[in-house]
């Protein structure tokens, strides 16, 4: 019996151990020597598109150019509708070992990932591997070298000193402006337009007549400045201000004075009307194109919705009103050195058992960075490609020269915006990544929504007020944790693992009972000898 | 002893079924609770307090729930409530809660939004109202949100993206797939207008999901749903019936 007892427990012991060394993921990949061209492999790509059928098709015909040319490749589509809901999924998946073959996501999205060893596969070495990487001699497709990516772009998908994502499509925020009313009201827009000019305009906006209509636009609805997204006002704003944000690392600077002044500023205007949020009102755009609103900032690859002739729009046509769309950088606090952020979706290969597997995944990735997939996409919405292969292509040039040709596929607006970034590429920036960099993200547009939110609501926002918030978003967003835990530290990956819990039981089991073995056969012992 | 163990027995059981049958007066409020009428008057942006019965619920999502609710006269969306997934769990159809938040309008849409609530004794399933009547005349907006029937429409083309003529489309303008939301376009009295069979309140396994992805060009339907607003009527579609 005792025997059979101690076997059992070795047995246990050595299935634990075994549990433990199956829980240590992937190794880390390393590039074959050769691609196996006669082994079926099937890839997964997962994609959001901005409800655009035409970007949905581009991703299809993608694919099977790519499965023409390596014919022992399947790449299978999962679409969704937002980068939250991929970056969930992930995280989900990271704990089961089903994380997709190819993602397209954010490198907020991928820091996170990154707390799972080997998780994301870095791309130092095999982007300059001389067969199968940038510009490989073994590719059966022209991929761009790496020095033909737009190097800009390229720097934002490097962090902990590694490239772990190539950029994808790129875009920034812009100011459409109702140019007819500005001019209207005796105010002319200037090439760069000063933050204190929207809110001047704004104000002046707001004045009404007799009849209570406002007198601008002879409508009962006016909201002069709509932001889409306030974390990208709140950063830029910061940005622009030099003022502290974040440290590369995670060390979280943004409750500061500055950034109360800011909210100060937003606050005022928020209680007068002048401005409001995507979240609070609508689609900035939606209130543009129906003459309620002047200065509408929403991405460039929202430019499609913006203007009296926008190809698409959520309000029917007897809402529309004529007038003149104006693009602007954003506005800034000094014009002679503006700032803008640079956003967009990156693409990212997950690791895996299999180096075919993998490399198989990183053909993808580079395919989807080739001229055709990188101009098809970009003349979809306000994006620019991000190769200066594909931004020097005739086909490119030529569609950038056909502006205002027609209403759709040369829409002005949005090719006005795309060259607004291409223009001014040398002055965008991005926020540092790391593990809660999208959660610091959250909480700097969160304060801008809180403010205005109260304004409307007419509660008081002073210190008091301030010092609440700040600590109230610091909480909720659990940066108060962020100052002592640095990258892959954080568990922001939530609760354990199924897998994981058992076998921290089984464990704990092991030594309950190997004590309790213990004690006893002591016990028996020292009863035995007496 | 018997007699009166009978007798004893038979008193509790009329006393029950009294109780049972004692109908909950969905219009009635409790004190500081606002009728629909004050809730309809406030002001956007104003704190308000209503008693409603939960009618639907969208799926719950990161500690967050959009829920239906209605009352006596009137509806009322909460947007967004914060609520932990064993609490989601006890907001059945019928469950009477008292709700605090702030009246708010996103593209015409009213709703309450940071809301908090409580469970209330008391349930009540509203019945459809019918409102195909009212379709393209300014009434309609007053039943914003109420769970409602339309009888009789006929299902009109819808165009993807190709230009083809469609009965439905995944996504508003097809770039979707199975399991988004399915948009379909209905014709009464001359007018066309955009419904929804919305995919976190009735996902693809739903029967209503189903019919929707059956709907053919012509046909007539019969239809229940929530009367939600997105620049205009736009209403949540849960079950269709083909005649």
């Amino acid at each position: 019996m005792r025997k059979a007892f101690s076997l059992f427990l070795v047995l246990i012991f050595v299935l634990a151990l075994a549990g433990c060394h199956g829980s240590k993921g992937s190794e880390p990949f390393v590039m074959p020597e050769e691609q196996d061209l006669d082994k079926k492999i099937e890839i997964s790509f997962w994609a959001k598109n901005d409800t655009n059928k035409t970007q949905t098709r581009i991703y299809e015909k993608a694919i099977s150019d790519f499965e023409a040319l390596y014919p022992n490749i399947k790449v299978n589509l999962r679409l969704y509708t937002d980068y939250g809901r991929i970056y969930n999924d992930v995280i989900t998946n990271i704990a089961t070992k089903t994380t997709p073959n190819v993602c397209i996501t954010y490198p907020d999205h991928i820091a996170t990932y990154l707390t799972g060893a080997n998780v994301v596969v870095p791309l130092d070495d095999i982007m300059t591997d001389e067969r199968y990487g940038l510009g490989g001699s073994a590719l059966r497709f022209d991929s761009p070298r790496k020095d033909e990516i737009v190097q800009k772009f390229l720097n934002e998908c490097s962090f902990e000193g590694h490239y772990y994502a190539l950029p994808y499509m790129r875009s920034t925020e812009c100011l459409y402006i109702n140019k007819t009313y500005v001019e209207k009201m005796g105010y002319e827009i200037p090439d760069i337009v000063t933050w204190d000019f929207v809110w001047e305009v704004s104000e002046k906006a707001l004045e009404k007549g007799e009849d209570g209509l406002y007198k601008v636009n002879g409508q009962n609805i006016m909201i002069p400045f709509i932001y889409k997204s306030t974390d990208n006002m709140m950063i830029q704003m910061i940005k622009q201000k030099e003022s502290g944000y974040s440290t590369e690392d995670g060390q979280i600077e943004i409750f500061n004075d500055t950034t109360k002044e800011l909210l100060y500023t937003v606050s005022e205007h928020a209680r007068t009307g002048a401005f409001s949020t995507f979240k609070i009102s609508s689609y900035p755009g939606n209130f543009l194109n129906a003459g309620q609103c002047i200065f509408a900032v929403d991405s460039t690859a929202g430019a499609t919705w913006i203007g009296t002739h926008a190809p698409n729009s959520d309000i029917s046509p007897d809402k529309f009103r004529e007038f003149e769309t104006e693009v602007r950088l954003i506005p800034q606090f000094d014009p002679s050195d503006p700032k803008m952020i640079s956003q967009g979706p990156s693409v990212c290969i997950f690791n895996k058992d299999d180096d075919q597997e993998v490399l198989a995944s990183w053909l993808f990735m580079q395919f989807l960075l080739t001229n055709e997939v990188q101009t098809a996409y970009a003349e979809t919405e306000g994006y620019i490609p991000v190769t200066l292969k594909a931004q020097e292509s005739p086909e490119y040039r030529e569609y950038i020269e056909a502006a205002g040709t027609d209403d759709a596929l040369h829409y002005d607006v949005k090719i006005k915006a795309s060259n607004l970034l291409r223009e001014n590429t040398d002055r965008t920036f991005v926020t540092p990544v790391f593990n809660g960099s999208a959660s610091l993200r959250d909480a700097a547009g969160q304060m801008i929504e809180n403010v205005t939110k109260s304004e409307r609501r007419k509660e008081k926002v002073d210190e008091a007020y301030m010092e609440k918030l700040f600590k109230d978003v610091n909480s909720l967003y659990r940066l108060d944790q962020r100052n002592t835990a640095k990258m892959g530290e954080k568990s922001e990956l939530g609760k354990l693992p199924e897998g994981s819990v058992i076998l921290i039981t089984a464990l704990i089991a092991i030594w309950v009972l190997l004590i309790a073995y213990f004690v006893y056969d002591r016990v028996k012992n020292r009863n035995g000898n007496g | 002893m018997k007699k009166f163990l009978a007798v004893a027995l038979v008193v509790m059981m009329v006393l029950s079924f009294a109780a049972c049958s004692a109908k909950e007066d969905p219009k009635k409020k409790s004190k500081g609770v606002m009728t629909y009428a004050e809730y309809d008057a406030a002001a956007i942006d104003t704190e308000v307090v209503v008693e409603t019965y939960v009618q639907a619920k969208q799926s719950w999502w990161e500690n967050k729930a959009t829920i239906y609710t209605q009352d006596g006269d009137g509806a009322y969306f909460i947007y967004e409530l914060p609520i932990s997934e064993e609490d989601f769990k006890k907001l059945e159809p019928g469950t009477k809660i008292k709700v605090t938040g702030y009246k708010s309008e996103w593209s015409g849409e009213v709703e309450i939004t940071d809301a908090k609530f409580e469970i209330e004794k008391g349930t009540w399933i509203a019945p459809a109202t019918d409102v195909t009547a009212l379709l393209g005349t300014d009434e309609l907006v007053k039943k914003q949100n109420m769970f409602v029937e339309f009888k009789g429409l006929t299902i009109a083309p819808s165009k993807d993206a190709d230009g083809n003529e469609v009965p439905f489309l995944y996504k508003w303008d097809g770039s979707g797939q199975e399991g988004d939301d399915v948009y379909f376009n209905v014709s009464y009295n001359g007018n066309t207008f955009q419904f929804l069979v919305e995919s976190y309140l009735c996902g693809k396994d739903t029967d209503v999901y189903k019919a929707a992805q059956n709907l053919k060009v012509g046909d007539t339907v019969d239809m229940t749903g929530f009367l939600y607003w997105y620049e205009g009527v736009n209403p949540h579609i849960t079950s269709i019936t083909v005649k």
